[in-house]
């Protein structure tokens, strides 16, 4: 396995003044599910047009399997996307749109006839071929633009948020479905959302976007468990953010201390600096053990509950607890009913759960 | 039926007869078997329709316009659908001042347009006829077209055209497989309506025909003579017929496509 088959090397991109990406450098390997995932206006959009050609870079420069694409126009790059309206042609059926792209490449008539049959069952849409546009659902337009873009055979597949168009049940459906195809073909799709549950479940390694540049990448449970900085701690899931101040520093370990939870000795994974008070400690919210008794955990605290949502697959409390001026939140996958008297509580936590990130 | 609905009722039996009966009377008269347009009608003939045929003159006066409406129409969608597209398409500096720029033949008084073609035209030497008409009517339709073809190419979704280059086509052949085709309803209304406005246009060809005359000149020389009244009414009478048949077609095409019937136009490639 090549370990840098996409390259790309201190891409910028500016739209008149504003930065829409801003000195990205990093690497996708060959055949990896990669995400690339933010808010909107983060420049994940604009990443990925610069990779299929419709844009192009003001600084920087690509690379796919070697070959420098940097000013390559689309259609001399070795990528196809799938476009988040689809951008089927309405003019042709589903048969003539997935061929569209296969005339340049020079195949016989049986070769066409071959990888458009092939492709149709790929995504299983054979029985399709006459039908137009308007008479396809929206997973089955979904469909055609991926056959459309793989029949070519690309070196990288581009996908710009295929599935924000579909309702909740087809889309978990087609989360599975793609992730299936992608192990099965073994193209390197390059996927693009804002939707941090897609891309976590899906995808091989994620990039997380904001402001233009890349906040944090790595693999999913990396992300979750150990964020970088406040935006990706944020922005993947849920959590509680508690003030705090880092005292002395003996390299592989700090000294902090954290609002209403007293002072500790924790990790330092991300060299933070000591003496600081521009940091900040981050409790996921399921990390944390909410009961009626006191618990032997690292840190348990007196709290009161002051609201509960029922939510099926679990239950979220949201409670006040000593020395903390901010609301807190906990899940609990266990709650059968068990009756706080007053509200009163003890929540819990373990100190490998509790992470220390710098605020900026 | 309330009194509300009857108002509206008889408002738009006004509206229309008003619109309407005017040029109603040119084909009743057609049919008239007289010299005179008055009541009562004489009798039914069509000997009007023969004369008019028979007219060596007409013949001549009607191959110019078509000449001159086709070359105008062409030349003006042309010019008109590159417009569009880059005013529907693009944002740029200039915008506004080029659009306002194509607007204008449409805006200030057509015979002012005539004037100033007529001026510079025998200045650089050349000699009237219908190539100054035609490229008079083609500055004339230009503004018409454009107007037509940005209603059909505004909306259009442009990532249809990413993804034909994502595929593999270059710029023409992106042109020509997806926009062509997909703009194509709205090219024939405007090829058809600017060809109309070309055919029926009388001020520029007034001051510019030369004696070279198109079918509204050759009109417009038949009425000094009473006698010859008949057969330009059913001149009139068959170019109303066939200008509303031209523009009914061409408001069905421009809204063509743009929803349920699309398949069944666009060209299949």
């Amino acid at each position: 396995m090549n370990n840098s088959f996409i390259e790309i090397n201190n891409i910028s991109k500016h739209f008149e003044d504003v930065k829409a990406v801003n000195d990205v450098s990093f690497e996708i390997k060959e055949g990896e599910f990669f995400s690339l995932l933010g808010p909107s206006g983060c420049g994940k959009t604009t990443l990925l047009r610069l990779l299929a050609g419709f844009e192009y870079p003001t600084s920087g420069n690509l690379l796919i399997d070697g070959t420098d694409i940097t000013a390559l126009p689309p259609d001399k790059r070795p990528t196809n996307m799938v476009f988040q309206n689809y951008a089927i042609f309405p003019h042709l059926n589903v048969e003539k749109n997935i061929q569209f792209g296969l005339r340049k490449l020079g195949l016989s008539n049986d070769e066409i006839d071959k990888r458009v049959k092939g492709v149709l069952s790929l995504v299983k849409l054979e029985g399709y071929e006459e039908r137009f546009s308007n008479q396809l659902s929206g997973g089955q337009r979904q469909r055609v633009a991926l056959a459309r873009a793989l029949v070519r055979q690309p070196k990288v597949l581009l996908l710009d948020e295929p599935l924000g168009a579909l309702d909740k049940k087809l889309r978990d459906e087609m989360q599975l479905e793609l992730r299936t195809l992608q192990k099965n073909i073994g193209i390197t799709f390059v996927f693009v959302t804002h939707d941090q549950q897609e891309a976590i479940s899906m995808s091989d390694r994620v990039a997380v976007m904001n402001d233009g540049k890349i906040q944090q990448l790595s693999e999913p449970n990396e992300l979750y468990k150990n964020p970088e900085n406040i935006f990706v701690s944020d922005f993947i899931g849920e959590t509680n953010f508690l003030k705090a101040e880092t005292k002395s520093s003996d390299g592989e370990f700090i000294n902090v201390s954290i609002e209403g939870l007293g002072e500790f000795k924790i990790k330092n994974n991300l060299n933070i600096a000591a003496n600081s008070s521009d940091v900040v400690c981050s409790v996921r919210p399921e990390s944390m053990m909410i009961a009626k008794v006191k618990s032997d955990w690292d840190i348990c605290l007196d709290a009161k509950i002051c609201q509960t949502s029922y939510l099926g697959e679990m239950t979220r409390f949201y409670v006040e607890a000593k020395g903390i001026d901010k609301i807190i939140t906990v899940s609990s996958q266990h709650f059968d009913n068990q009756s706080f008297e007053n509200n009163e509580c003890f929540i819990s936590m373990s100190l490998e759960d509790i992470s220390l990130l710098n605020k900026k | 039926m309330n009194e509300k609905n009857s108002t509206l009722l008889i408002y738009t039996l006004l509206y229309f007869g008003f619109l309407y009966v005017p040029v109603l009377f040119l084909p009743i008269f057609s049919f008239n078997d007289a010299n005179y347009m008055s009541f009562p009608l004489a009798g039914f003939t069509t000997e009007h329709y023969e004369e008019m045929w028979s007219k060596r003159n007409l013949h001549k006066a009607l191959w110019a316009s078509i000449k001159v409406g086709v070359v105008a129409s062409v030349v003006s969608t042309t010019f008109a659908l590159f417009a569009a597209k880059a005013f529907a398409r693009y944002t740029f500096r200039g915008e506004k001042v080029s659009y306002g720029a194509i607007m204008m033949p449409f805006l200030i008084p057509e015979i002012i347009l005539a004037v100033a073609i007529l001026v510079i035209w025998v200045n650089l030497g050349f000699k009237l006829g219908l190539v100054p008409v035609t490229i008079g009517h083609t500055l004339f339709c230009t503004p018409f077209a454009m107007l037509i073809l940005i209603a059909r190419i505004e909306g259009f979704d442009f990532s249809l055209e990413e993804a034909s280059r994502d595929l593999g086509e270059n710029a023409w052949g992106t042109f020509f497989r997806v926009s062509f085709p997909l703009y194509l309803p709205g090219i024939v209304a405007a090829l058809l309506l600017s060809f109309i406005i070309s055919f029926d246009e009388f001020i520029l060809a007034f001051f510019l025909t030369g004696s070279d005359a198109t079918l509204p000149m050759y009109m417009w020389g038949q009425m000094r003579f009473v006698q010859k009244l008949p057969h330009v009414l059913a001149l009139g009478a068959v170019i109303i017929v066939f200008t509303t048949f031209i523009v009914l077609l061409a408001f069905w095409l421009r809204n063509v496509g743009q929803g349920k019937v699309k398949k069944d136009i666009a060209i299949k490639l």
